[in-house]
């Protein structure tokens, strides 16, 4: 589908259109599933450094299990999965967290028997390429991570706990956040923070962002490109425009 | 008066000492794995071999003990990455191999070193109080099994590597998602629960007769406090031995050490039924 540069999104000075240079991720045919019952049928899509791209879809159509076998919790059974031109899709979760892929799963996983701190102190183990956790960054977009430093994770609230999420990711100064519905079950208030967060971090450290969502108010106000999966199948992608078209895009998420 | 609650202070401390020792390392492989370790025995005849081996080739005690804890960890890891490894979604199978292990450790000792070996005598002497006399080397053994408690907590809650095995316990998928290489926090914690059965067996080791099957007497006690105590070892293993070392203390003082081994089976019994995840499954329930 061709893109209008016009049509570009005041984002951040990172933000390309496709077809500039080499992906920065690129997804080829990629298979997969739980055991032997395939849910990704063939997936295929981009997305360039410095993009900010959503996966939408109907619930139950593969986009988790696509975010699963992209970090490497799930075995790919085909295709290809490629970071910079590098295939990794051989590698395990842990290689691929320390090649900067920071992942957000939905219903969060935040370990609920550890402090806050506790939390953030694993999301490190990350940045094992020459630089320092950031933990400023992190308490500066979410303060209440600061104020809850010693409290157990488990008890904190959902948007709480999403917040803990990404903040752990972030310590570790990941280069390709995977985000996998970070609206669901949090109030509206905290969606936007949390918009705006990945947003400005987007803009101000180039961060690649991949997000799963059905939240219309999400996707609209964070994506720069979208894709439309169906059937563990890539069958559209959107521009900006199309995004922003709300029909559209609820066709696409109703049933 | 004092002479009997010293006697029985004694008693407890000294059965809550053997029962946190040897059940410190299978604790731990059970509660941070979920593998039921029936090797436990073996891995505590083997710290115990190495530590009379190596005293006898006249190396101090201590060093002889930590000797035996290496030997016992370094054989855990080696278990670990050539058989456990294989089977973390198969809990069952991992009893069963856990078991063979056992069976083939024992016969091939046996075999090799005969049915006994020469021991060493009892360190240091022992002491009176009234009429009664206690050895020396058994406050060694109490002292040393609650420094054990509070190194354990130190190794788990102020350095990386408990934080990473702590992560890896509760969110496996997660940690490695966050880049724990899990698979080696699972080597290590293997290997961190056999050295705990090999240091209970070294520091028993000159107390008992040495014997290819000698992991028996401890496998009662040490399966006893963990099913009681459930899966974490500080809210559970610490105060189950402390719950089952009283108990035991009171029936033996009361009728003798027969009746001690009654009361903690009939204690499990009563707990299971009461409590079906241990003491740390009903803490745990309490706080989350």
């Amino acid at each position: 589908m061709m893109r209008d540069p016009v049509s570009e999104p005041p984002t951040g000075p990172l933000a390309r259109p496709l077809g500039e240079s080499e992906p920065f991720l690129q997804v080829e045919a990629l298979r997969g599933g739980y055991g032997g019952k395939p849910v990704l049928q063939d997936v295929g899509f981009s997305v360039g450094r410095g993009e900010i791209v959503a996966i939408i879809g109907r619930n139950g159509v593969g986009k988790s299990t696509l975010m699963r076998t992209l970090i490497g919790l799930m075995p790919a059974d085909g295709g290809a999965i490629r970071l910079e031109g590098r295939e990794i899709g051989a590698l395990p979760a842990d290689r691929r967290a320390r090649l900067g892929f920071g992942y957000i799963p939905q219903g969060r996983d935040v370990f609920p028997r550890m402090s806050v701190r506790e939390n953030l102190r694993v999301g490190e183990t990350l940045c094992a390429r020459g630089t320092g956790p950031d933990y400023d960054t992190v308490y500066d977009f979410f303060p209440i991570l600061r104020e809850r430093s010693q409290q157990r994770a488990g008890t904190l609230s959902g948007g709480q706990q999403q917040q803990l999420a990404i903040g752990r990711v972030m310590v570790g100064r990941p280069t390709l956040m995977l985000l996998d519905e970070p609206s669901e079950g949090i109030q509206p208030s905290i969606v936007r923070d949390i918009g705006r967060a990945i947003k400005r971090l987007n803009a101000s450290q180039g961060l690649t962002v991949l997000f799963v969502e059905q939240n219309l108010d999400m996707i609209q106000s964070m994506a720069q490109r979208g894709y439309v999966m169906d059937k563990g199948r890539i069958v559209a992608e959107l521009n900006v425009e199309e995004l922003h078209d709300r029909e559209r895009v609820r066709r696409y998420l109703s049933v | 008066m004092l002479q009997e609650i010293f006697a029985f202070l004694y008693q407890f401390g000294d059965a809550f000492a053997f029962l946190v020792l040897s059940a410190a390392g299978l604790a731990i492989i059970f509660g941070m794995m979920g593998i039921i370790n029936l090797a436990h025995g073996e891995f505590i005849m083997c710290g115990a071999y190495v530590t009379v081996t190596t005293a006898r080739l006249g190396l101090p005690l201590p060093l002889a003990i930590l000797c035996g804890a290496l030997a016992a960890g370094l054989a855990g890891i080696l278990v670990e990455r050539l058989i456990i490894h294989r089977l973390y979604h198969r809990p069952l199978d991992s009893i069963v191999a856990t078991w063979g292990i056992s069976l083939i450790v024992t016969q091939t000792v046996l075999i090799l070193l005969g049915s006994t070996m020469p021991g060493i005598g009892t360190p240091l002497g022992s002491f009176s109080i009234g009429a009664f006399s206690y050895s020396e080397y058994r406050l060694v053994l109490m002292a040393v099994a609650v420094l054990l408690l509070i190194a354990l907590y130190l190794l788990f809650n102020t350095t990386r590597f408990g934080l990473l095995s702590r992560a890896t316990i509760q969110k496996p998928q997660m940690a490695q998602a966050l880049g724990v290489k899990t698979s080696r926090v699972y080597s290590l914690t293997f290997g961190l629960g056999a050295a705990l059965a090999g240091l209970a067996g070294g520091l028993y080791a000159p107390t008992m007769t040495l014997v290819p099957t000698m992991g028996v007497t401890f496998i009662v006690e040490s399966f006893v406090t963990v099913v009681v105590g459930g899966a974490d070892v500080f809210l559970g293993t610490a105060p189950a031995a402390a719950v089952l070392a009283l108990i035991k203390a009171v029936m033996t003082g009361w009728q003798g050490q027969l009746f001690g081994q009654i009361g903690l089976l009939v204690t499990v019994i009563v707990v299971i039924r009461i409590l079906p995840r241990g003491i740390s499954g009903w803490f745990l329930k309490e706080r989350t």
